[in-house]
């Protein structure tokens, strides 16, 4: 698991020349604008964020798009594998490459990589957003509690997120994974295998996100704005929604962005592992999986591997124009 | 008899692609080329060819031999030793009762006497069987083999806690006083109730039950003498005294042995070993694909587990007209099949279960196991066609291309009174692959017909314990389908049958492989042929067991297993014996 990145701290730098570029016409302009403008100019950050969308469209009409350009992700497709030969590879180059089925087919079976890979998607993005977004909402939740109220609290949440740190994620996932029954909380087979993913990223992943929140928490509760509202007499509740949670959206939504793309990693480990989503359904790590013994037919790895490095790129990339564009010191 | 985890262990062996292993053997050079004994025909290089005759036959000595395992020996020591290559192994350097003839193909399924003059004399009702031992065979420090270093053998065996991966027959089956714990545990009370040594060259065996294929039993590594006074238990495994060829040196657990030439074995005690190299390498732990290219190459002779190249050494084999005509394609004692539970509605119905034997794609079976070479044969029988007692039938035909007979298949849910189908689940063990495949093949099959499966992956450590062999676990998550396969400790209709048909192995408490066949039927006809002293006679009885409990469609068989095994370049005198489904060992010998 990487380390959260450090939101803020070293883009004060830019926040005075941000502010002269836009001096002219600065007048009357939203946070949002600005940002949105610092975030047009930084192409890199764009073309990663174009990709994010053509991506989420295309898990979202997966069936569409595999219907014209391609066939469903589970058919056999026997005839297109050299079994008289007995190798069991797909006929044809590049893996049986054609226009039927645009990344060649898997060997043995014979499925089509094109429609595994976009529904693969499917489940990539789905469980990495959820889960992000419960990790998000544990991890600002007790972030705050922890940093504005301080005290014997924030000891205990700090300490309690240096224990979820501590502990080996990966070996506490395979075992939770593993014995976990097919049926529970009304759920089962692959309902159940996908909530039970998402639980698992999310619920350990929310100790970095609570870290960074309490940080920021902790400074904001001290900067003037804050105190000039206490002294007027505002109430706790008062001062947490109007004063600090404006503040911390940034933090939030620029980690979110990051923690994406670790947890879809951490779905395809546990995928290739063995422990998440049920076969047939498409997953990349499962698909990773299935590929590793069929080395010689390098494109049966391939695409996969390809749709998560590109997908996880496309995030990071993104997720860094945002944090530069959104400093959350560049204001007030 | 709970031999079954092992039989097990060898079936995820062979299924393993993770784990596996590659197999080799022997190679097309030509040596010096004698040939010994009428039966061994001398055959060409061609694919396949090692299966029936003798390539490259040759009775010049000398030379060495390298084997490799991808894994660890599960144990040398014969009395706990559990894997079809061990067993062929171990005829080099121990000798027991009887043995599987050093021969080609069919003919190396053929009992010979070993360590005894003669197969065993039944009386009793074939409770009672009687060795004569062979004069002057000496272990390897040169002191005699007596009756007493048999029976002192077959007695430890029977400590499952000192050995306890070792086949579980001979403590189930012999007349032993209630209480005994083994040699170690119990060295005082008197066994003479279930083995008695009246003199020295002399063993008589008592059962409980008849059991007329006694000499399959004697075959067993188990009767291979062990010196009580060099006996040291457990450990007994890394010092081993030799009674065959061969002795071990330089023997380095987890890692390599050698065995090199034992000056006490006489070749004039021992018509059955030709015993050709000097010395023979074996590696263990080397990595599978490591082991496939190092065959192709010619830097190693042998892989000895024996199951199969691994997929990508698998392709180049089979595209390479050179690499195939060294390489040899034999079929196993070794069944890849499906149960189909009774137990699980709409299963219980005869009908809907005839409606999966029929909408199932088999050649999508063969397949997901490797393909017509790699994979095995169709299968439509539950014997598999190298074990006495097989004959070809096939009760659900398939349609002339084995893609399945749909129309076959609808009539049946029709009769079965669920025309539109039904949901079921199929049961796999997660770690292997090919099974993942099958159930995958399995669901898209059968969905055809409307039959919609919902796969169900679990640990392969339990997958008998607790899951898909535990009777009440299957009625309650509806495993209506269990992915299985089974292989013979031993070529013989027993041997093959009675752990997977017999119902009464079946416990409520999980554990056995069986899962599905309840016929009490079949009960009563294993029974009477195990009293059956005419082995035609038995052998068909085997055949009739197979026929009555493929009626039940209660057992969809998927393949016959094959693996692709590379000939060694440097070996003479390579075959294929259908005893173990390798290339034979013993016979195997060196150009250099």
């Amino acid at each position: 698991m990487t380390l959260p990145p450090e939101v803020g701290a070293e883009a004060e730098a830019a926040v005075p020349e941000a502010v002269l570029v836009g001096a002219g016409a600065t007048e009357g302009r939203s946070l949002g604008q600005i940002a949105w403008m610092r975030l047009k100019r930084d192409k890199v950050a764009l073309g990663g964020g174009i990709f994010l969308i053509f991506l989420i469209l295309l898990a979202i009409f997966a069936p569409l798009i595999v219907k014209y350009l391609g066939s469903p992700p589970n058919e056999f497709h026997q005839e297109l594998i050299d079994t008289a030969g007995g190798t069991l590879e797909p006929i044809g180059r590049f893996g049986g490459m054609s226009w039927d089925h645009l990344m060649g087919v898997e060997p043995v079976n014979g499925r089509d990589i094109f429609s595994r890979v976009v529904y693969g998607s499917r489940i990539s993005l789905l469980i990495a957003f959820l889960a992000t977004l419960l990790s998000v909402a544990i991890g600002t939740t007790l972030g705050i509690i922890s940093g504005f109220i301080g005290g014997w609290t924030d000891t205990l949440t700090s300490r309690l997120m240096d224990v979820f740190l501590a502990f080996p994620l990966l070996v506490l996932a395979i075992a939770l994974a593993g014995v976990f029954p097919d049926q529970a909380f009304g759920l089962q087979g692959n309902q159940l295998r996908i909530a039970l993913l998402i639980f698992i990223i999310g619920f350990f992943n929310w100790p970095y996100i609570g870290r960074i929140i309490r940080g920021q928490t902790l400074s904001l509760r001290e900067r003037e704005f804050v105190e000039s509202a206490r002294s007027i007499g505002a109430r706790r509740g008062y001062i947490l929604r109007t004063e600090m949670l404006p503040n911390l959206i940034a933090p939030i939504l620029v980690y979110s962005t990051l923690l994406i793309p670790t947890n879809i990693l951490f779905e395809a480990a546990l995928s290739f592992l063995g422990v998440g989503i049920r076969p047939p359904t498409a997953s990349w790590g499962g698909m990773l999986s299935d590929a590793v013994v069929f080395y010689t037919q390098p494109h049966f790895m391939f695409w996969p591997g390809m749709a998560i490095f590109v997908t996880v790129l496309a995030f990071n990339l993104f997720g860094d124009g945002l944090r530069d564009a959104l400093d959350p010191r560049a204001n007030r | 008899m709970d031999h079954s985890r092992s039989w097990r262990a060898r079936g995820l062996a062979a299924a393993g692609v993770s784990a596996a292993l590659v197999l080799a053997a022997c190679g097309g050079g030509g040596g010096a080329g004698g040939q010994q004994g009428s039966s061994n025909q001398s055959t060409q290089a061609a694919f396949n060819a090692a299966s029936t005759g003798v390539v490259s036959p040759s009775d010049k000595k000398g030379g060495t031999l390298k084997f490799a395992n991808a894994g660890d020996w599960d144990t040398l020591d014969p009395g706990e030793t559990y894997y079809a290559y061990s067993w062929n192994f171990a005829r080099l350097y121990g000798r027991s009762l009887m043995m599987f003839k050093s021969a080609p193909g069919k003919e190396g399924n053929q009992l010979v006497p070993d360590l005894a003059e003669a197969p065993g004399q039944a009386s009793d009702n074939a409770k009672t069987w009687t060795y004569k031992l062979r004069k002057g065979v000496k272990f390897d420090d040169g002191t005699e083999v007596t009756s007493a270093d048999v029976k002192y053998a077959v007695l430890r065996s029977t400590d499952k806690q000192t050995f306890p991966n070792g086949p579980a027959y001979w403590d189930g089956m012999l007349n032993l006083p209630s209480g005994y714990k083994g040699p170690y545990k119990t060295p005082n009370m008197n066994t003479d109730s279930a083995i008695e040594t009246p003199d020295k060259s002399t063993i008589v065996f008592h059962m409980k039950q008849p059991f007329a294929a006694f000499d399959y039993l004697a075959q067993q590594p188990n009767t291979m003498p062990v010196p009580k006074d060099k006996d040291t238990g457990a450990k007994y495994r890394n010092s081993i005294v030799s009674t065959g060829p061969y002795k071990f040196a330089d023997l380095q657990p987890g890692k390599s042995f050698n065995l090199v030439r034992n000056d006490q074995w006489d070749p004039a005690t021992d018509p059955n070993r030709k015993a050709l190299p000097d010395r023979m390498e074996v590696a263990l732990n080397v990595n599978a694909d490591d082991i496939d290219n190092r065959l192709i190459s010619g830097d190693l002779d042998v892989d000895v587990v024996a199951t199969g190249v691994q997929p990508a050494a698998q392709s180049r084999v089979l595209t390479d007209p050179t690499l195939k005509e060294n390489a040899d394609n034999p079929l196993s004692a070794r069944l890849w099949y499906t149960s189909i539970n009774p137990t699980v509605a709409p299963l219980n119905n005869i009908d809907c279960r005839k409606a999966i034997e029929y909408a199932m794609d088999r050649t999508a079976y063969q397949t997901a196991y490797g393909g017509q070479f790699a994979g095995g044969d169709l299968a439509t029988t539950i014997l598999p066609p190298s074990i006495p007692g097989y004959s070809k039938f096939d009760l659900f035909p398939d349609g002339p291309d084995h893609k399945g007979d749909l129309d076959a298949a609808k009539k049946s849910l029709e009769a079965c009174g669920q025309p539109n189908g039904f949901e079921t689940n199929i049961a796999y063990r997660a770690e292997r692959p090919k099974e993942k495949a099958t159930a995958e093949a399995f669901q898209q099959a059968l969905g055809r017909v409307g039959i919609k499966l919902t796969l169900k992956p679990y640990p392969q450590g339990d997958y008998f314990a607790q899951y898909a062999g535990l009777p009440p676990y299957v009625v309650k998550n509806k495993l209506g389908l269990a992915l299985n396969g089974w292989a013979a400790d031993w070529p013989d209709g027993f041997g093959f049958l009675s752990q997977i048909v017999d119902s009464r192995v079946i416990r409520a408490t999980g554990g056995s492989s069986n899962t599905s066949v309840r016929i009490p039927e079949v009960d009563k006809m294993l029974d009477s042929a195990l009293t059956e002293l005419n082995t035609d006679k038995r052998n068909q009885m085997w055949g009739e067991v197979d026929k009555r409990v493929m009626e039940d469609a209660v057992i969809y068989p998927g393949v016959y297993s094959k693996s692709l095994l590379v000939r060694s370049k440097n070996a003479t005198n390579i075959m294929v014996t259908d005893a173990y489904g390798e290339y034979d060992y013993l016979g195997l010998g060196a150009q250099k």
